[in-house]
């Protein structure tokens, strides 16, 4: 591992592997009376959350309290960024208050990045999700819940096929699982209409398709993405009800999937919209679980991220 | 598991490595503490075994493989991972898990017995007792080593020792077993040069 997570695509096989595999020792935490482990005692994560959120950010404090590390929550909304602080300034003062880690969500792609490289903070940084490009811990957490519906709960998930549909230009979760996936040996075949798909999509490591009828009967896991209405500055399709009709899952297309298939969405659902409310409950459903298995990922990220020595002098484990 | 063995270490036969433990020695030390346990115990039917991973987990499957012949009955052994309850976590990048099997009746009330390799400084068994904690309230607590090597840092002791190798602090203690290495043996090789 690096000394952050900013985006699936740096993460190799190996590294997504032990993320994935901790994860799974982890998981047993959940079913214990005491809930906790020392191993962060004394660290400090800050969640600091540009964006809103409820998910991402609740599992993000769940994980780190399970690891006993402190947490502090900072969201723009009542904050000094509506007095205009800068990103730099915020970074600062967190660096200042002595952050070991900065979990951190922004509209702005990239922002991340930035945050890991310009010598603002010493700590590590993990994006939690930024603008449209990456949200890393979401894709392991999909490919966590994957392997273990599908490929027995070990390995990689070589093999699988994992079909993505809907809003994809605008989808962060859809680009780090395309990697992260694609690292894990998956076949992944993108559905979407043409508006939604990014300009260079074709130089993904994945299939992409027009049609949603086509790709599900040999579909292992399909995942339906969030029609994000507020990224949507221009209209991308007719109306509602025709991109529902078009690519929303429902419950004849469901009946179309293999018998073993399991039904993901990344949250929060527009039920109706691009998943039907019978589908979302449905036994193939496995979104609430993907909630559960985000906490044990996330612990494993804070884990490997923050449990051991920093990580400047990687050399050394080999003595 | 303690730093400063080699118990890690898998690469077969070392030149220089001076038996110490042949395969029949650890057979018969592991039917000896077996019997050691049914004794101490008083035949009581609650004990657990727990291993330390990774050696500690088949010396336990062994040792319960006896100790079931001995008393009859299938006696629960599972595995405990320190790793998260480390003192040292901080001294060396992050390290992977190792898997934790607690028997699905739990541990609370019942006499668990930790089983490593070899005992060392203490730390390791300092570490496995605040992750039973978490785990539940086991009625007692007892430790079986294959090795007990000496040179505590911390007021621990087993209670069931398979053999007592006195060492110097220079020196490693290699255990090989065949599930994991191949071979059955215990190992004392001297001081290896820092690289």
């Amino acid at each position: 591992m690096k000394a952050h997570l900013l985006s699936a695509a740096d993460l190799t096989r190996d590294d997504a592997l032990l993320v994935l595999d901790t994860a799974q020792e982890l998981a047993q935490i959940a079913d214990r009376p005491i809930k906790k482990l020392p191993t962060l005692r004394g660290r400090t994560v800050v969640n600091l959350f540009y964006e809103d959120s409820t998910r991402t950010r609740i599992s993000f404090e769940a994980a780190a309290k399970r690891l006993s590390a402190d947490v502090i929550n900072f969201s723009a909304k009542g904050s000094s960024v509506s007095k205009g602080e800068s990103l730099k300034d915020t970074a600062l003062t967190l660096e200042a208050m002595g952050a070991d880690a900065v979990v951190i969500r922004h509209s702005a792609s990239g922002a991340p990045h930035r945050l890991a490289t310009s010598g603002w903070i010493r700590g590590s940084v993990v994006n939690a999700g930024d603008g449209t490009h990456e949200h890393p811990t979401q894709a392991l957490l999909d490919a966590y819940t994957i392997r273990e519906h599908l490929a027995g709960g070990a390995g990689d998930l070589a093999g699988r096929r994992v079909t993505i549909v809907g809003d994809v230009l605008h989808s962060r979760v859809a680009r780090s699982n395309v990697h992260l996936l694609h690292t894990l040996g998956a076949q992944v075949t993108l559905v979407a209409p043409p508006t939604l798909l990014p300009v260079g999509v074709e130089q993904w490591p994945c299939d992409v398709s027009y049609s949603i009828d086509a790709p599900l009967p040999q579909t292992d896991a399909v995942m339906m993405l969030r029609v994000q209405a507020e990224r949507m500055d221009s209209a991308f399709f007719p109306s509602a009800r025709e991109y529902s009709r078009r690519y929303g899952l429902d419950a004849r297309r469901m009946a179309a999937l293999p018998e073993h298939a399991i039904v993901m969405h990344p949250g929060p659902m527009n039920r109706g919209m691009e998943i039907g409310s019978d589908v979302a409950d449905s036994e193939r459903s496995v979104i609430v679980e993907q909630v559960t298995n985000g906490v044990s990922v996330r612990m494993a990220v804070l884990y490997l991220l923050l449990g051991g020595a920093p990580l400047v002098a990687d050399e050394e484990e080999s003595a | 598991m303690d730093a400063g063995t080699t118990t890690q270490d898998s690469a077969g036969m070392h030149p220089g490595d001076k038996p110490v433990m042949s395969e029949s020695d650890i057979a018969r030390a592991i039917t000896r503490m077996a019997h050691e346990i049914d004794e101490r115990t008083t035949g009581a039917h609650d004990v657990i075994l727990l291993g330390i991973p990774t050696r500690g987990v088949e010396l336990a499957t062994r040792l319960g493989a006896r100790l079931s012949e001995i008393q009859g009955r299938a006696v629960p052994v599972g595995s405990l991972d320190i790793t998260m309850y480390r003192d040292d976590l901080r001294r060396r990048p992050a390290r992977a898990l190792l898997p934790t099997e607690i028997p699905a009746a739990g541990v609370d009330d019942a006499l668990v017995v930790l089983v490593d390799d070899v005992l060392y400084s203490g730390r390791t068994v300092r570490a496995a007792l605040d992750a039973l904690n978490d785990v539940g309230r086991p009625r007692a607590v007892q430790l079986a080593v294959l090795v007990d090597r000496g040179h505590r840092e911390l007021p621990i002791r087993a209670d069931y020792v398979g053999k007592n190798l006195p060492t110097s602090m220079r020196e490693n203690v290699r255990v090989a077993l065949a599930e994991r290495d191949g071979e059955d043996g215990v190992f004392l090789s001297g001081p290896k040069e820092q690289s």
